[in-house]
């Protein structure tokens, strides 16, 4: 097999899964237990600075 | 400055100066000599200014009236960026409405310099990269600082990457002018111009994650990630497709590292994903921070705003062979295209609600401030145009609508309805902080652009609807012979009036973005319009009492 033959089965079998776990996992990383509170943090964050006063 | 220091620079510039005087003497073709001109004449100003001491910088920011004195953020870089951004803006604006005006009445085809295929690079890089590109830079340098509550890393860096940048704007409009291409799409610029943009694009790049490691929050805000994806993708795309070998390294002219259809799919590779991190990565960044600052409000959910970043992550970088259907490439290439162009349908979506549901419970604020409701209305052509784009890339919408006028009403309803408004929101958020006022001089000016901007792209839009449907189904149109049954001549003149109406939008666009420069200046100047607020409750003290006792009717009862 030629060199791109094997890059190309590794990509529409292992790569194509790993791509997908990946992505998953990454949007589903802000659902995970106890990361309610950090988004709820995250999402306020931009309005910490108008309470310091300057 | 110090003595040696002044010694030094004017020495460096005397160098570069005298350089680019032998280049222009040795230059192999005229194109390369004139940009050599320029970046002579551009090194031998500073190296009078630095020898004089001269600081023409320090004169147009009284000028310009920056707020003088120690700032807690680093925002000079910041508004030069907001003046510049205007600055292109106009120009871009202008240069599109021209060569609007050239399809409608080719008398206006001035040759060879302001000849269509001239201008048309000249306005879609003034407007992409000029103007939004100026505003991308700014609004990132404000954001990043404030979010990460802390102050730009490498301010000289960050001042080289403002001034670099408009640097190869100039070298790059300027060599459209003077017939320097290098014939792709968006990247047109030759290879030199190409490499003054890597070094730029690298220093940016470093300025930004800079001040990211020296965050003092501990969580980096999304809107970071969005201006963190563009640049990092902007810088692969710029040097993947740029791969050129130049045919001398005197002359302007050079050749593609591909050849044929792999030159084709990184060409649009690269167009796609300019429009996927350019245009919208870089600009939901400035949406995920200024929509909630000027509503008052957090984002909706600060866990599909996630989603969305990586959902657009993982689907942009695939669209790019949607451009190339029924072409030479391979038709599992288009079809892949086809596929991730719909898919992306859904995170544009969900981004689009985050950001409108945002004003759950200010939805009033529509009514009252017209900040946001150019912030609505951006949203909502995002919304329009990420519906269109994967309708557009099914290959049998595409039969219909590929290199017709639809493509271009497409890309305009979202370049002048989503980075447009969203632009002129973050500018009309930014001015009075940026230099210190209490508000712009001029809301109800505000309101004017507002609806001078959403009626003419009502009218560009309209217009190249019907004029693309109209070619595309005149272009197909078979007689019972088996023969075409237009010449292309025909439809051309079949779509004069829509071309007129175009370009009676692209006035209307123009004009509302002169009544933004006014309102701009005169904020800068220190002014306050005395006006009418946007909405008020009338109240008329006479009516306001009791009725004290009843008058009797004169008409008697019957």
């Amino acid at each position: 097999m030629t060199a791109y033959e094997t890059l190309r089965h590794f990509a529409d079998s292992y790569g194509l899964v790993a791509m997908l776990v990946v992505f998953l996992t990454l949007c589903l990383w802000p659902f995970r237990p106890g990361a309610k509170h950090h988004n709820h943090s995250a999402a306020h964050s931009i309005f910490k600075d108008e309470q310091d006063g300057q | 400055m110090r003595a040696e220091a002044a010694l030094g620079r004017t020495g460096l510039w005397l160098g570069i100066f005298l350089l680019s005087v032998i280049v222009m003497a040795t230059a192999a073709d005229w194109g390369f000599a004139a940009h050599a001109t320029i970046v002579a004449v551009v090194a031998f100003a500073l190296m009078v200014m630095s020898a004089l001491r001269f600081d023409p910088l320090g004169r147009a920011q009284g000028f310009f009236r920056m707020p003088e004195g120690p700032s807690l953020y680093d925002d000079d870089v910041v508004r030069w960026g907001v003046i510049a951004t205007m600055f292109w803006g106009m120009a871009g604006f202008l240069a599109g409405l021209f060569i609007a005006l050239q399809l409608a009445f080719p008398q206006l085809n001035f040759e060879p310099y302001l000849n269509f295929g001239r201008v048309r690079p000249l306005h879609t890089s003034a407007v992409i990269f000029a103007f939004g590109g100026n505003a991308l830079i700014a609004t990132s340098f404000y954001v990043v600082q404030r979010t990460c509550r802390t102050q730009l890393a490498f301010p000289g860096l960050a001042r080289f990457v403002f001034w670099g940048y408009q640097m190869f704007i100039v070298l790059a409009a300027s060599g459209y002018l003077l017939g320097i291409t290098q014939s792709k799409e968006y990247a047109e610029p030759e290879w030199y111009v190409d490499l003054w943009l890597t070094i730029v694009w690298v220093s940016y790049a470093a300025v930004f994650i800079g001040t990211l490691v020296r965050r003092h929050e501990p969580h980096i805000y999304v809107a970071n990630w969005f201006y963190l994806a563009f640049i990092l993708t902007i810088a692969m795309l710029h040097i993947v497709n740029n791969l050129a070998v130049p045919i001398s390294f005197l002359g302007s002219r050079s050749y593609s590292a591909f050849s044929g259809v792999q030159d084709a799919l990184t060409q649009w590779w690269y167009g796609h994903n300019a429009v996927g991190f350019f245009l919208t990565a870089g600009f939901l960044a400035m949406m995920y921070y200024f929509v909630p600052k000027q509503a008052g409000r957090p984002v909706y959910s600060y866990r599909l705003s996630i989603i969305h970043f990586w959902s657009l992550i993982f689907l942009y970088i695939w669209a790019g062979p949607h451009h190339l259907h029924y072409t030479a490439l391979p038709d599992w290439a288009q079809t892949l295209g086809m596929v991730f162009s719909v898919m992306l349908w859904m995170p544009s979506w969900g981004g689009m609600i985050n950001g409108l549901m945002t004003l759950n419970g200010a939805w009033d604020k529509v009514r009252t401030d017209p900040i946001i409701r150019m912030m609505v209305m951006a949203l909502a052509f995002y919304g329009m145009s990420t519906f269109e784009g994967p309708m557009l890339s099914i290959k049998s919408v595409n039969s219909l609508s590929h290199y017709t006028d639809w493509t271009i009403g497409h890309v305009h309803s979202g370049a002048l309805g989503w980075n447009g408004m969203i632009t002129f929101a973050c500018v009309y958020f930014l001015v009075p902080r940026l230099w210190k006022r209490e508000r712009m001089y001029s809301l109800r000016m505000i309101n004017w652009h507002f609806w001078l901007a959403t009626v003419g792209i009502v009218f560009y839009a309209s217009s190249m609807w019907v004029a693309g449907i109209t070619q595309g189904l005149m272009w197909r149109e078979y007689g019972p012979d088996g023969y075409l049954v237009n010449s292309f001549a025909d439809t051309v003149a079949a779509l004069h009036p829509m071309y007129i109406m175009r370009a009676s939008g692209g006035l209307m666009y123009l004009g509302g973005a002169i009544i933004m420069a006014y309102n701009f200046w005169m904020t800068v100047a220190g002014h306050q319009r005395d006006e009418a607020p946007m909405t008020d409750a009338p109240y008329d003290p006479d009516a306001d009492r009791p009725i004290v006792q009843p008058t009797p009717s004169t008409v008697p009862a019957e």
